[in-house]
Protein backbone atom coordinates (compact mmCIF):
# COMPACT_ATOMS: atom_id res chain seq x y z
CA UNK A 1 0.00 0.00 0.00
CA UNK A 2 2.53 2.38 0.85
CA UNK A 3 4.29 1.65 -2.53
CA UNK A 4 1.05 2.65 -4.12
CA UNK A 5 0.69 5.75 -2.14
CA UNK A 6 4.63 6.75 -3.22
CA UNK A 7 3.50 6.07 -6.90
CA UNK A 8 0.29 8.40 -6.76
CA UNK A 9 2.63 11.17 -5.19
CA UNK A 10 5.47 10.74 -7.19
CA UNK A 11 2.63 10.86 -10.51
CA UNK A 12 0.80 13.27 -9.38
CA UNK A 13 3.82 15.67 -8.63
CA UNK A 14 5.69 15.13 -11.91
CA UNK A 15 2.70 15.44 -13.95
CA UNK A 16 1.94 18.55 -12.03
CA UNK A 17 5.65 20.66 -12.86
CA UNK A 18 5.90 19.57 -16.29
CA UNK A 19 1.97 20.79 -16.75
CA UNK A 20 2.80 24.24 -14.57
CA UNK A 21 5.67 24.76 -17.36
CA UNK A 22 3.24 24.81 -20.26
CA UNK A 23 0.52 26.73 -18.61
CA UNK A 24 2.63 29.72 -16.57
CA UNK A 25 3.66 33.35 -18.46
CA UNK A 26 6.89 32.86 -19.42
CA UNK A 27 8.30 35.85 -17.00
CA UNK A 28 7.65 34.12 -13.62
CA UNK A 29 10.30 31.47 -14.26
CA UNK A 30 12.25 33.58 -16.47
CA UNK A 31 14.45 34.78 -13.61
CA UNK A 32 18.06 33.80 -13.67
CA UNK A 33 17.90 32.88 -10.38
CA UNK A 34 15.44 30.75 -10.55
CA UNK A 35 16.46 28.82 -13.73
CA UNK A 36 19.86 28.26 -12.08
CA UNK A 37 18.83 26.33 -9.31
CA UNK A 38 16.57 24.56 -11.52
CA UNK A 39 19.46 23.53 -13.56
CA UNK A 40 21.97 22.75 -10.64
CA UNK A 41 19.00 20.71 -8.60
CA UNK A 42 19.77 17.41 -10.46
CA UNK A 43 22.78 17.71 -10.50
CA UNK A 44 23.06 17.55 -6.64
CA UNK A 45 20.66 15.05 -6.57
CA UNK A 46 21.78 12.71 -8.86
CA UNK A 47 25.49 12.90 -7.57
CA UNK A 48 23.99 11.84 -3.95
CA UNK A 49 21.85 9.03 -5.45
CA UNK A 50 24.47 7.56 -7.71
CA UNK A 51 26.75 7.88 -4.54
CA UNK A 52 23.84 6.65 -2.47
CA UNK A 53 22.69 3.82 -4.78
CA UNK A 54 26.18 2.34 -5.15
CA UNK A 55 27.72 2.55 -1.69
CA UNK A 56 25.03 1.83 0.48
CA UNK A 57 23.55 -0.81 1.89
CA UNK A 58 20.25 0.10 4.19
CA UNK A 59 22.11 2.86 6.37
CA UNK A 60 25.52 1.30 6.11
CA UNK A 61 28.42 2.27 3.59
CA UNK A 62 30.22 -0.08 1.84
CA UNK A 63 32.36 -1.46 -1.13
CA UNK A 64 31.75 -4.23 -2.79
CA UNK A 65 31.10 -4.74 -6.73
CA UNK A 66 28.34 -2.47 -7.47
CA UNK A 67 31.56 0.02 -7.13
CA UNK A 68 33.45 -1.93 -9.84
CA UNK A 69 30.60 -1.58 -11.94
CA UNK A 70 30.27 2.01 -10.97
CA UNK A 71 34.16 2.11 -12.43
CA UNK A 72 33.35 0.34 -15.58
CA UNK A 73 30.58 3.28 -16.43
CA UNK A 74 32.31 5.72 -15.88
CA UNK A 75 34.76 4.61 -17.71
CA UNK A 76 32.67 3.99 -20.66
CA UNK A 77 31.47 7.43 -20.29
CA UNK A 78 34.64 8.71 -20.71
CA UNK A 79 34.94 7.28 -23.74
CA UNK A 80 31.27 8.25 -25.27
CA UNK A 81 29.70 5.18 -25.40
CA UNK A 82 26.09 5.02 -25.66
CA UNK A 83 23.59 5.58 -22.90
CA UNK A 84 22.96 1.56 -23.25
CA UNK A 85 26.32 0.26 -22.77
CA UNK A 86 26.93 2.42 -20.33
CA UNK A 87 24.69 0.85 -18.27
CA UNK A 88 25.40 -2.44 -19.52
CA UNK A 89 28.73 -2.68 -18.88
CA UNK A 90 27.72 -1.13 -15.13
CA UNK A 91 25.50 -4.45 -14.64
CA UNK A 92 28.07 -6.68 -16.81
CA UNK A 93 31.33 -6.19 -14.48
CA UNK A 94 29.19 -6.48 -10.93
CA UNK A 95 27.53 -9.16 -11.41
CA UNK A 96 31.26 -10.83 -12.85
CA UNK A 97 33.05 -9.36 -9.70
CA UNK A 98 30.53 -10.86 -7.86
CA UNK A 99 30.77 -14.00 -10.07
CA UNK A 100 34.74 -14.18 -8.96
CA UNK A 101 34.17 -13.24 -5.19
CA UNK A 102 31.05 -14.40 -3.97
CA UNK B 1 13.39 -4.32 -14.12
CA UNK B 2 15.86 -2.51 -11.59
CA UNK B 3 12.48 -2.59 -10.04
CA UNK B 4 10.91 -5.49 -10.13
CA UNK B 5 14.32 -6.42 -8.62
CA UNK B 6 13.38 -3.74 -5.39
CA UNK B 7 10.17 -5.63 -4.81
CA UNK B 8 7.61 -3.33 -6.86
CA UNK B 9 5.05 -5.81 -8.57
CA UNK B 10 5.10 -6.28 -12.16
CA UNK B 11 2.02 -3.89 -11.47
CA UNK B 12 3.33 -1.62 -9.63
CA UNK B 13 6.04 -1.03 -11.49
CA UNK B 14 4.23 -0.60 -15.22
CA UNK B 15 1.74 1.50 -13.22
CA UNK B 16 5.05 3.61 -12.73
CA UNK B 17 6.05 4.35 -16.11
CA UNK B 18 3.01 4.63 -17.43
CA UNK B 19 1.84 7.33 -14.85
CA UNK B 20 5.26 9.39 -13.74
CA UNK B 21 6.94 8.74 -17.31
CA UNK B 22 10.17 10.57 -16.32
CA UNK B 23 12.97 8.13 -15.75
CA UNK B 24 15.16 9.82 -13.02
CA UNK B 25 12.44 10.58 -11.18
CA UNK B 26 11.55 6.62 -11.33
CA UNK B 27 14.44 5.21 -10.56
CA UNK B 28 14.82 7.61 -7.61
CA UNK B 29 11.54 6.56 -6.15
CA UNK B 30 12.35 2.73 -6.52
CA UNK B 31 16.00 3.06 -5.17
CA UNK B 32 14.37 5.15 -2.22
CA UNK B 33 11.74 2.45 -1.39
CA UNK B 34 14.14 -0.46 -1.59
CA UNK B 35 16.75 1.19 0.92
CA UNK B 36 13.43 1.21 3.21
CA UNK B 37 12.21 4.54 3.03
CA UNK B 38 8.97 6.11 3.61
CA UNK B 39 7.09 7.27 0.68
CA UNK B 40 6.43 10.51 1.22
CA UNK B 41 10.43 10.99 1.20
CA UNK B 42 10.39 8.89 -1.71
CA UNK B 43 8.26 10.61 -3.38
CA UNK B 44 9.48 14.20 -2.54
CA UNK B 45 13.07 13.32 -3.54
CA UNK B 46 11.40 11.87 -7.59
CA UNK B 47 9.47 14.98 -7.49
CA UNK B 48 12.27 17.86 -7.11
CA UNK B 49 14.11 15.98 -10.20
CA UNK B 50 11.44 16.05 -12.36
CA UNK B 51 10.99 19.93 -11.48
CA UNK B 52 13.25 20.74 -14.35
CA UNK B 53 10.74 19.36 -16.63
CA UNK B 54 8.66 22.48 -15.67
CA UNK B 55 11.59 24.49 -17.12
CA UNK B 56 11.66 22.40 -20.41
CA UNK B 57 8.02 23.28 -20.71
CA UNK B 58 8.17 26.42 -20.46
CA UNK B 59 10.42 26.52 -23.18
CA UNK B 60 7.78 24.63 -25.20
CA UNK B 61 5.59 26.20 -24.48
CA UNK B 62 6.28 29.08 -26.82
CA UNK B 63 7.69 26.82 -29.38
CA UNK B 64 4.66 24.85 -29.64
CA UNK B 65 1.89 27.44 -29.03
CA UNK B 66 -0.47 24.43 -28.23
CA UNK B 67 -4.49 25.48 -27.79
CA UNK B 68 -5.18 25.46 -24.11
CA UNK B 69 -7.28 22.29 -24.42
CA UNK B 70 -4.69 20.29 -25.69
CA UNK B 71 -1.71 21.14 -22.80
CA UNK B 72 -2.63 18.76 -20.56
CA UNK B 73 -2.38 15.88 -22.94
CA UNK B 74 0.67 17.22 -24.29
CA UNK B 75 2.23 17.75 -20.50
CA UNK B 76 3.21 14.07 -20.07
CA UNK B 77 5.20 14.31 -23.00
CA UNK B 78 7.49 17.15 -21.65
CA UNK B 79 10.64 15.55 -20.54
CA UNK B 80 14.16 16.25 -21.45
CA UNK B 81 14.47 13.54 -25.24
CA UNK B 82 11.21 15.59 -26.48
CA UNK B 83 12.32 19.00 -25.39
CA UNK B 84 15.83 18.23 -27.11
CA UNK B 85 14.24 17.23 -29.99
CA UNK B 86 11.47 20.16 -30.11
CA UNK B 87 13.97 22.48 -29.79
CA UNK B 88 16.45 21.75 -32.87
CA UNK B 89 13.42 22.35 -35.23
CA UNK B 90 13.76 24.81 -37.67
CA UNK B 91 9.87 25.59 -37.84
CA UNK B 92 6.59 25.34 -35.94
CA UNK B 93 5.32 23.01 -37.83
CA UNK B 94 8.47 20.47 -37.44
CA UNK B 95 8.58 21.72 -34.04
CA UNK B 96 5.15 20.11 -33.58
CA UNK B 97 6.07 17.22 -35.19
CA UNK B 98 8.70 16.22 -33.64
CA UNK B 99 7.34 16.63 -30.27
CA UNK B 100 4.79 14.48 -31.32
CA UNK B 101 6.90 12.18 -32.80
CA UNK B 102 9.58 11.89 -30.29
CA UNK B 103 6.80 11.92 -27.50
CA UNK B 104 4.60 8.84 -28.95
CA UNK B 105 7.58 6.85 -29.44
CA UNK B 106 9.90 6.84 -26.30
CA UNK B 107 6.32 6.15 -24.54
CA UNK B 108 5.41 3.24 -26.09
CA UNK B 109 8.75 2.31 -25.85
CA UNK B 110 9.47 2.99 -22.63
CA UNK B 111 6.16 1.35 -21.02
CA UNK B 112 7.26 -2.00 -23.42
CA UNK B 113 10.58 -2.42 -22.07
CA UNK B 114 9.40 -1.55 -18.72
CA UNK B 115 6.89 -4.30 -18.97
CA UNK B 116 9.41 -6.34 -20.65
CA UNK B 117 11.93 -5.70 -18.05
CA UNK B 118 9.71 -6.29 -15.18
CA UNK B 119 8.45 -9.99 -16.78
CA UNK B 120 12.12 -10.98 -17.44
CA UNK B 121 13.01 -10.52 -13.91
CA UNK B 122 10.21 -11.96 -12.61
CA UNK B 123 11.53 -14.94 -14.37
CA UNK B 124 15.09 -14.60 -13.94
CA UNK B 125 14.49 -14.34 -9.66
CA UNK B 126 17.33 -12.86 -7.74
CA UNK B 127 18.08 -9.59 -9.94
CA UNK B 128 21.30 -9.19 -8.12
CA UNK B 129 22.95 -11.86 -8.87
CA UNK B 130 22.92 -10.48 -12.44
CA UNK B 131 24.22 -7.34 -11.45
CA UNK B 132 20.74 -5.06 -11.92
CA UNK B 133 21.41 -3.41 -8.92
CA UNK B 134 24.29 -1.19 -10.72
CA UNK B 135 21.92 -0.42 -13.49
CA UNK B 136 20.40 2.19 -11.13
CA UNK B 137 23.46 4.26 -10.11
CA UNK B 138 24.87 3.80 -13.82
CA UNK B 139 21.91 5.37 -15.22
CA UNK B 140 22.20 8.26 -12.71
CA UNK B 141 25.80 8.99 -13.53
CA UNK B 142 25.24 8.80 -17.28
CA UNK B 143 22.36 11.40 -16.91
CA UNK B 144 24.59 13.40 -14.34
CA UNK B 145 27.99 13.35 -16.51
CA UNK B 146 26.92 15.63 -19.19
CA UNK B 147 25.43 18.06 -16.52
CA UNK B 148 29.27 18.71 -15.14
CA UNK B 149 30.18 21.20 -17.15
CA UNK B 150 31.51 23.98 -14.54
CA UNK B 151 33.03 24.60 -11.72
CA UNK B 152 29.83 25.07 -10.18
CA UNK B 153 28.23 22.53 -11.14
CA UNK B 154 31.08 20.06 -10.36
CA UNK B 155 30.94 21.38 -6.56
CA UNK B 156 27.22 20.58 -6.22
CA UNK B 157 27.84 17.49 -7.14
CA UNK B 158 30.91 16.98 -4.81
CA UNK B 159 29.35 18.42 -1.87
CA UNK B 160 25.64 16.21 -2.55
CA UNK B 161 27.62 13.42 -2.33
CA UNK B 162 29.30 13.83 0.55
CA UNK B 163 26.27 14.29 2.47
CA UNK B 164 24.31 12.21 0.78
CA UNK B 165 27.09 9.79 2.12
CA UNK B 166 27.59 11.31 5.57
CA UNK B 167 24.04 11.51 6.53
CA UNK B 168 23.34 8.00 5.18
CA UNK B 169 23.63 6.49 8.68
CA UNK B 170 22.35 9.38 10.83
CA UNK B 171 18.97 10.32 9.47
CA UNK B 172 16.09 8.07 8.35
CA UNK B 173 16.13 6.87 4.65
CA UNK B 174 15.31 8.89 1.73
CA UNK B 175 16.22 12.43 3.96
CA UNK B 176 19.49 12.26 3.28
CA UNK B 177 19.11 13.03 -0.40
CA UNK B 178 16.99 15.81 0.54
CA UNK B 179 19.49 17.36 2.62
CA UNK B 180 22.05 16.89 -0.17
CA UNK B 181 19.76 18.75 -2.99
CA UNK B 182 20.91 21.61 -0.65
CA UNK B 183 23.87 22.09 -2.51
CA UNK B 184 22.22 23.59 -5.42
CA UNK B 185 21.13 26.55 -3.89
CA UNK B 186 24.15 26.56 -1.22
CA UNK B 187 26.87 26.58 -4.00
CA UNK B 188 24.64 29.16 -5.64
CA UNK B 189 24.73 31.12 -2.70
CA UNK B 190 28.57 31.16 -2.39
CA UNK B 191 29.11 31.97 -6.04
CA UNK B 192 26.85 34.96 -5.93
CA UNK B 193 28.68 36.44 -3.17
CA UNK B 194 32.39 35.49 -4.52
CA UNK B 195 30.79 37.47 -7.56
CA UNK B 196 29.40 40.73 -5.47
CA UNK B 197 32.99 40.07 -3.59
CA UNK B 198 34.48 40.77 -6.94
CA UNK B 199 32.21 43.34 -8.10
CA UNK B 200 33.32 45.19 -4.66
CA UNK B 201 36.72 45.07 -5.05
CA UNK B 202 37.04 45.89 -9.05
CA UNK B 203 36.47 49.57 -8.81
CA UNK B 204 39.95 49.67 -6.44
CA UNK B 205 41.71 47.52 -9.15
CA UNK B 206 40.90 51.01 -11.54
CA UNK B 207 42.48 52.98 -9.07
Amino acid sequence: MNIWIAIGATAVGCYAVKLIGLLVPAGVLERPLVQRLAALLPVALLAALTAQQTFADGRVLVVDAKAAGLAAAAVALILRAPFLLVVAAAVVVTAGVRAMTG
Amino acid sequence: MTSAGSGLTLLQTCALSLLVFTGASQFALVGALAAGGNPFTAAAGAFFLGVRNAFYGLRLSQLLALPRVVRPFAAQWVIDETTAVALAQPTRRSVRMGFTVTGLSLYVLWNLTTLLGAVGAEAIGDTDTWGLDAAGPAVFLALLAPMLKTTTERAAAGIAVLLGLGLLPVLPAGVPVLVAALAAPAVLYAEGRRSVKTANDAPRDDR
